[in-house]
């Protein structure tokens, strides 16, 4: 580990890097960090990837401290190792098609947007953010979005950008352009909406699962959600599926 | 080097560590980080003559040195193993073992007699003791007539080496035990998950999708040496033992309690490797305390 940094209360951003070049890793993709050796943290953790940083070799793990897993990785710091599985699953569809894409997301599901607009930069792509969160101090990293292309903001309690949820959003109400796709990650009342919202108005749209999971390898069969094609793990399947796959009743 | 090869009634294996059902897939899932070769033996998920869609989500539930899941057998069916799956795996050089469950006898003669059909399939473990379904599974396993009569049907339909996974949810997991030998099991492995609850206290309800599930990992380690040492004066046959095993340590326990193998599982969701790790670390602890073979620690514990 590089560095431990505490951006916010109840949260922590892991720097990390490696030996050899970090391989190549899909925004969307997670990895399964172990955590030090306590009976009650006795699975791996499942955390998005916040943000790679290919200069400097970094992976960055964006966390919002709410158990004792995430306790212990939030009282790591800069030397210390981690075990780490990377990179898994399938993550957001990759490249530019030439049309617009419109990044959600809500509290810390937030964390894997910024990889992913990154990457949809770096393809020629001038992807819009609709962030929301809880009060201000939830939207972190709001600079290094800001480089990436527009964002606009929500809070819950009105402390920044419009008051309410993303899907309160003006640029939601105004209507989005029919070439727009949305991509979305944060809880799943959130993810709901705005999958309702996409099948509304005709747009595609993917959303990012984070069900409970044992391996993260597609072995142990726990993490399963209900698609058009029965239980699939969402560790290997997903953790990103278009909402077409996908049986919600929105 | 301790010699540390295994026979499981006619089943040779290289080395003692099997990978138990549910945690291992079909070891592809597994090709790019373990050195599957390196591994006694994988026992495949759990196989059902229909397909099966499993529980409903939540099914895993995090617990102090374990997990409680109730998966409940997804699985697409025996004849999606036979025509899909086996012919990728079938030329891992490693025992490939099915895993065989069922909701009837007749389902689990007529899924045996299938797997029985494949050469690359030196053995089945029959789950008679899946606490996760409702028709079935553990239904056999908790009774000796239950067991019994499994078995025997099994046994008239598939002729190569039968190993019969017992439950630790019984009142005398010997006397399950010597009802499955005397029904024609050439082994038993133990122990299968513990049935165990968690409940969300907040939310005031069960933290699994039926209410209930397995327990395994560390916690369950005991209790599943425990049963070893006692399946393992009750029968003369070969014993398989399973629960908790994350280190060599851990299985030696189970091989002086009278295991002849081990099968590792949750340990599998931590470390990928750990089969592989234990395997090696069996080899060292055996050679640091001079035994020239595994042989020499199976059955070696006594009573202070």
């Amino acid at each position: 580990m590089v560095a431990a940094e505490y951006p916010a209360e109840g949260y922590v951003l892991l720097r990390l890097t490696d030996s050899e070049p970090l391989p190549e890793i899909r925004a969307g993709q997670f990895v399964e960090v172990r955590v030090a050796d306590s009976p009650h943290t006795f699975l791996r953790r499942p955390i998005s990837v916040n943000y790679i940083c290919r200069e400097r070799n970094e992976l960055w793990l964006l966390i919002r401290v709410v158990g004792e897993g995430t306790r212990h990785l939030s009282a790591l710091s800069g030397g210390d190792r981690l075990n780490v599985l990377f990179p898994l699953g399938n993550g957001f569809t990759p490249g530019h098609d030439g049309g617009q894409v419109l990044l959600v997301g809500g509290g810390v599901g937030i964390a894997p947007l910024l990889e992913y607009g990154r990457q949809l930069c770096q393809a020629g792509a001038v992807p819009t953010f609709l962030l929301g969160g809880r009060s201000k101090k939830d939207l972190l990293q709001m600079e290094l979005f800001e480089q990436f292309g527009p964002v606009y903001v929500t809070t819950e309690d009105g402390s920044r950008g419009q008051r309410g949820f993303v899907t309160d959003s003006p640029l939601l109400a105004g209507g989005l352009p029919q070439d727009m796709r949305i991509a979305c990650c944060g809880p799943k009342p959130m993810m709901m909406a705005v999958a309702r919202y996409a099948k509304g108005h005709g747009l595609e749209c993917e959303v990012s699962l984070e069900n409970m999971m044992a391996c993260g390898l597609g072995a142990c069969l726990c993490c399963v959600e209900h698609t058009l094609r029965g239980n699939v793990c969402v560790c290997t399947e997903g953790p990103v599926f278009n909402i077409t796959e996908l049986t919600w009743q929105i | 080097m301790a010699d540390i090869t295994t026979n499981i009634a006619g089943l040779k294996m290289h080395n003692p560590v099997m990978t138990a059902s549910g945690t291992f897939g079909y070891g592809l899932e597994f090709a790019d980080l373990v050195d599957l070769t390196q591994i006694g033996g994988i026992i495949v998920k759990g196989t059902t003559l229909h397909p099966r869609q499993g529980n409903d989500y939540p099914r895993m539930a995090e617990t102090p040195s374990g997990m409680l899941n109730c998966v409940g057998l997804q699985n697409k069916g025996v004849d999606h193993f036979c025509q899909e799956i086996y012919p990728q795996i079938r030329n891992i050089r490693t025992n490939i073992v099915v895993n065989v469950s069922g909701s009837s006898i007749d389902d689990y003669a007529e899924c045996a007699r299938r797997i029985d059909a494949l050469e690359d399939i030196p053995a089945i473990e029959l789950n008679i003791s899946c606490p996760n379904v409702k028709q079935g599974g553990m239904a056999f396993g908790v009774t000796r007539k239950g067991a019994a009569s499994v078995v025997k049907a099994v046994r008239q339909a598939y002729h190569k080496t039968l190993i019969v996974k017992l439950s630790p949810n019984v009142t005398d997991i010997a006397d399950i035990a010597r009802s499955v030998e005397d029904a024609g099991a050439d082994a038993v492995s133990l122990i299968n998950t513990l049935m165990g609850m968690s409940i969300d206290i907040e939310r005031r309800c069960s933290r699994l999708s039926i209410g209930t599930g397995g327990l395994s990992g560390p916690a369950v380690k005991p209790v599943a040496v425990r049963c070893v040492w006692q399946v393992a004066r009750a029968v003369t046959i070969p014993v398989v033992g399973l629960g908790g095993i994350m280190t060599a340590e851990d299985a030696i326990e189970f091989f002086m309690a009278g295991a002849s193998a081990v099968e590792v599982g949750t340990a599998n969701f931590i470390d990928p490797a750990a089969s592989v790790h234990i395997a090696q670390g069996i080899t060292d602890w055996l050679d640091q305390h001079n035994c020239k073979s595994l042989k020499e620690i199976i059955g070696a514990a006594g009573v202070r």
